[in-house]
């Protein structure tokens, strides 16, 4: 089993005559997600590398019978997308676009928030059920079919994560990349809480950064709600106080958000914390007692 | 992107927003000319505020109050060209390179006002306290009752009422409740129009004949949002930038200039984090951060590798490179190129995986460059570890 993506998933890509768009739809096409078509305002009536394109979420919709959708549409645009697929009823919206000015994403949450669909992103790698599907940029060949599930606010941290098992011989359930704005439309714990009801996944990993205080209510969520081993990381340990390092979110303020904090809110949930980025395969190896 | 007091009070100016007769002076002889000014319109005394882009300047010693022009030329002698040193600039400080000369207020209480994001509730907080002036920071960690909030709803924005009960909670005069209206109104405008990411008043204060002035102002723009304001773009000033950085930021690379010796490149700000502390954990000291992206091309990657290299401390580079749209071989060939162009001397400890990464391997194996190469992250920290300490 896993959560989210799986067999069923019948992709839209909003941009997919972009760059980015194309590329990455054929991506996923090849994993063996099922993509459907593609929305450009513009382009509707035409086809692209085989795939029928539209005007409009709604039309794309209508014709395709979609039930996700993945954005590349560029940062001053991508605000409008995700309204544009909730607004089209998408049960799920997945937003790779970084850069999207945090007022927009205030608006767009406003919304979302009262919304039957499900955001993933922005500023994310997407998600992943290995041998299943995926949408999203992240490199298939790396993942393994199997009950780990992983949710983290970094891409490239996620696949260092799941490369790790791999090698391991471990495979994944789903890999949940939130993203690493400082709104982002699933949370830590959002992505916890679906993954402990998924019987397809055995234990969890939880990468998290220093800034905000998410991982600290992911810690809380964990202590009451999930009896499934969690491994967990936090990056940002050394980070000098008061630094911006890349991500919006990972700013730390005042004494809040740091990552001996967060570690230690980890701990106290009983979460197995590791101290490097390259202990996580071999402590997710000894919970599930494959070491 | 930061900018300094003396133009975050001229946007404010904009939105009715009332501040203190004052301009900016870059030299001294433009600092007693504002100051004999001021003094000539009626002014009772003149501040000299060092313009510096961060707080914590009053405890510093970055601002004084000169009851006459001999005393405003004393002091701005010694703010102007002076290294102050605050909580937020670390322990070297930053050169005072312009100042603001502004009249004095006659104060009668020093409030607070400001507006962020509250990331937990997604949406803007305005938030007010009675005890402003230079020991907020810590009024908030001890007390943070101190502080009234007021959420704001994004789809209807900051409303009146919300004001009043601020202006209200911070124990206003009746007479003063309109114009604190107004005032909170105007920056409430000035956030949202500027694409702001954070707006602060500190102090907000009332004077002896109820007016209210803003005595000082922070803004931090959104660099998301720069896009749409060409004319906020050159309120930048880069002379209160870290040379590297301002370099990086040409080529669109996310660098942070750090203490250590050991120089890192990777892809993604949560990788580029996990190998500093990677870098710690074996032993080491990063000397910066560095994302390159998902997407760099090979100039992108050339252009990082030299402004790594243009540190004089570092000792050995480490690279880290997960690659996911970043192809490997992309980054190899951009690595060499960089490496033969720079006549590189120190070690360098590559650590790759993903996307085509044997045939970025073997670009690296052609070159006949002198490279290491780690089989992980772990391995990798290890022997650039190792090689820092060799060369040092
Ligand atoms: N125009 C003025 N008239 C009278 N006093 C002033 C004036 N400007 C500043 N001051 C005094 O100097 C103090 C420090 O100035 P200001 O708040 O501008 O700088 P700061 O120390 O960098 O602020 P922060 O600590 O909030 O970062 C104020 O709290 C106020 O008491
Ligand atoms: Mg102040």
């Amino acid at each position: 089993m896993a959560v989210l993506v799986d067999k069923n998933t019948r992709l839209i890509v909003q941009g997919i005559t972009g760059r980015e768009g194309t590329f990455h739809a054929k991506g996923c096409a090849e994993y063996g997600t099922k993509v459907v078509g593609g929305v450009t305002p513009g382009k509707g009536g035409t086809t692209h590398e085989g795939w029928p394109v539209f005007d409009t979420v709604h039309e794309a919709v209508d014709k395709t019978g979609a039930n996700a959708t993945v954005i590349f549409v560029p940062p001053p645009f991508a605000a409008d997308a995700i309204l544009e697929a909730n607004d089209a009823g998408v049960p799920l919206i997945i937003c790779i676009t970084e850069g999207i000015p945090i007022n927009d994403m205030v608006k767009v949450w406003s919304v979302l928030k009262h919304s039957t669909s499900r955001l993933i992103g922005p500023n994310c790698p997407g998600v992943i059920s290995p041998g299943k599907a995926k949408i999203g940029i992240m490199p298939g060949r790396i993942h393994k079919e199997g009950s780990i599930g992983i949710v983290s606010r970094s891409g490239t941290l996620t696949y260092e994560a799941v490369y790790q098992l791999t090698q391991r011989g471990i495979g994944q359930s789903t890999a949940i990349g939130i993203g690493g704005d400082p709104i982002v439309g699933t949370t830590h714990v959002d992505a916890l809480k679906l993954l402990n009801e998924d019987p397809g996944t055995e234990a969890i990993i939880l990468i998290g950064e220093i800034g905000g205080t998410a991982e600290e209510t992911a810690a809380e969520y964990v202590k009451q709600h999930v009896k499934k081993p969690v491994v967990g990381f936090i990056a940002g340990q050394t980070a000098p106080p008061g630094r911006r390092m890349g991500h919006a979110g990972a700013i730390i303020s005042g004494g809040q958000g740091t990552a001996a904090e967060k570690m230690k809110a980890l701990k106290a949930a009983g979460i197995h914390v590791v101290e490097t980025p390259a202990a996580i395969g071999e402590t997710v190896a000894r919970v599930v007692g494959k070491a | 992107m930061k900018i300094h007091e003396y133009q975050a009070k001229d946007i404010l100016a904009k939105y009715g927003v009332a501040v203190p007769h004052g301009e900016v002076a870059n030299t001294l002889d433009e600092a007693l000319e504002v100051a004999r000014r001021l003094f000539s319109g009626g002014a009772k005394g003149v501040v000299v505020k060092a313009q510096i882009h961060a707080g914590g300047r009053g405890k510093g010693g970055g601002v004084k109050v000169a009851k006459t022009i001999d005393e405003a030329q004393l002091y701005a002698e010694q703010i102007l060209g002076m290294q102050l040193v605050t909580h937020q600039t670390g322990p070297l400080g930053q050169k005072v390179q312009r100042l603001l000369i502004e009249e004095t207020a006659a104060i009668d209480r020093e409030l607070y006002l400001g507006i962020v994001l509250d990331r937990a509730a997604a949406k803007l907080v305005f938030m007010a306290s009675q005890a402003g002036g230079m020991e907020i920071e810590e009024v908030a960690a001890k007390d943070p009752k101190a502080i009234y909030k007021a959420y704001i709803d994004p789809g209807v924005g900051f409303q009146a009422y919300q004001a009043r009960e601020l202006a209200f909670a911070l124990g206003l005069k009746p007479a003063q409740i309109a114009d604190a209206v107004k005032f909170m109104m105007g920056i409430y405008r000035a956030y949202i129009e500027t694409d702001a990411s954070l707006l602060e008043i500190n102090p907000f204060i009332t004077t002896k004949d109820d007016k209210l002035f803003a005595l000082d102002c922070k803004i931090n723009f959104d660099d998301n949002a720069m896009f749409r304001h060409k004319d906020l773009k050159e309120l930048r000033d880069v002379a209160e930038e870290d040379p590297l950085e301002v370099e990086a930021s040409k080529f669109a690379l996310n660098y942070i200039k750090l203490d250590g010796n050991i120089a890192c490149m990777v892809n993604g700000a949560g990788l580029a984090m996990a190998t500093m502390d990677i870098i710690q954990y074996a032993g080491g000291m990063p000397a910066n951060f560095l994302d390159v992206g998902g997407g760099a091309n090979q100039q992108q990657i050339e252009h990082a590798f030299e402004i790594l290299l243009s540190d004089k401390g570092v000792q050995a580079v480490f690279i880290n490179i997960f690659g996911g749209i970043l192809r490997v071989d992309t980054l190899a060939q951009g690595v060499v190129a960089a490496a033969i162009k720079t006549k590189v001397k120190v070690p360098i400890v590559l650590r790759l995986e993903g996307t085509n990464v044997e045939e970025g391997r073997k670009i690296l194996k052609d070159s006949g460059l002198n490279f290491v190469v780690g089989n992980t992250m772990k391995d990798a920290a290890d022997k650039v570890v190792a090689a820092a300490k060799g060369a040092a």
